[in-house]
């Protein structure tokens, strides 16, 4: 008897396949001038990438569902992590406040607070 | 008589007395590692965070600084992860289906992946010391005006593949230890959840790769 679901070989060889397909187009998008979309573009593969990885090589896709929920909440966690902290410090200069005060940035924001408001 | 009526029932010897099952044992082991794991991806989402901040506040500087890294050392160390993370899961398979010669063969060429990833990172910092690219005193940036926030980039560099690092070497540790008990016999087809939980670690730290390398190598390369 297995206590665990083994998963076939030519399934890890084929995330390999498309892990190493995702790795070379991700560095040849990067020569490419996309703009603001070069950093969805690299961040869209990575997570695809992470995605695949986390499905097949950590076996998650196989996993019962309260390891799948544990897994999520990783996520749930960092996201938190990131847009709350993110959503502070970006609205600080939106004040209209005490302008006269120094910048939240230490060696001051590189575009003008004009340019902030108005995005 | 009341030792031999508690131990009159039968189990795997690899089977905890208690657990009902090996797949009880198995889902148990499987769910501490994750909830470990979800603890490192806050631990490296700290980090994360002040990544996006700074580079929030100074994208020119990120941008400019990015284009001194080494972009073919830093794919070539993704492509050498990759492998080592299927090989990875070459040796679980092999664990699963209690093959130990097979686990065995591939722990090594996961471990030499490994090594092999460690030794183009040391030649990438040593690069950074020859070109005054490590924050403090001898730092020195092109552009003089990006000269501070310069600083911030390469010292998220440093801390951030440092930190990853760091965990790779844990990673090789871990590996001689699963080593030495595919070796010894403890890991039989039974009792495959050490080498599974610690190819959930391996994984995990390919994972945190695959974001460093687009943010930290690609970004402004088309500049």
């Amino acid at each position: 008897m297995s206590a665990t679901h083994i998963v076939p070989k030519k399934i890890y060889f084929a995330v390999f396949a498309a892990l190493m397909v995702f790795t070379a187009i991700t560095v040849a998008v990067s020569f490419v001038d996309l703009g603001p979309l070069n950093t969805v573009v690299a961040l869209g593969i990575a997570i695809t990438k992470a995605t695949l990885v986390v499905l097949y090589f950590m076996h998650v896709k196989y996993s019962p569902r309260l390891t799948k929920l544990v897994v999520l909440s990783s996520l749930f966690w960092l996201v938190i992590l990131l847009v709350m902290t993110m959503g502070d410090y970006v609205t600080r200069d939106w004040r209209t406040y005490g302008m006269n005060q120094p910048h939240s940035a230490p060696y001051g924001i590189e575009r003008t607070i004009a340019e902030t408001v108005n995005l | 008589m009341p030792e031999a009526v508690l131990h009159e029932h039968h189990h795997p010897p690899a089977l905890a007395h208690h657990f009902e099952n090996l797949e009880e044992q198995h889902t148990a082991a499987t769910l501490g590692m994750w909830v470990f794991l979800v603890t490192e991806v806050l631990f490296f989402g700290g980090l994360f965070m002040a990544y996006t901040l700074y580079r929030h506040w100074y994208p020119a500087a990120f941008m400019a600084s990015s284009h001194e890294l080494d972009i073919t050392l830093g794919a070539t160390n993704t492509a050498v992860l990759i492998v080592s993370s299927l090989t990875m899961a070459l040796a679980v398979h092999a664990a699963q289906e209690g093959e130990r010669g097979k686990i065995m063969f591939f722990l090594v060429v996961t471990m030499i992946l490994g090594l092999a990833f460690l030794g183009i990172k040391s030649v990438e910092y040593m690069d950074k010391f020859e070109h005054h690219h490590v924050p403090g005193a001898s730092f020195h940036f092109d552009d003089p005006a990006l000269q501070q926030p310069a600083q911030i980039f390469f010292s998220l560099y440093f801390v951030m593949t440092g930190l990853h690092a760091l965990h790779m070497i844990v990673g090789l540790g871990l590996m001689t230890w699963m080593f030495i008990w595919t070796k010894n016999g403890t890991i039989t087809k039974d009792y495959s959840s050490p080498i599974e939980i610690s190819g959930l670690y391996w994984h995990f730290v390919d994972i945190v790769w695959i974001f460093l390398f687009p943010l930290l190598y690609l970004l402004g390369r088309h500049i």
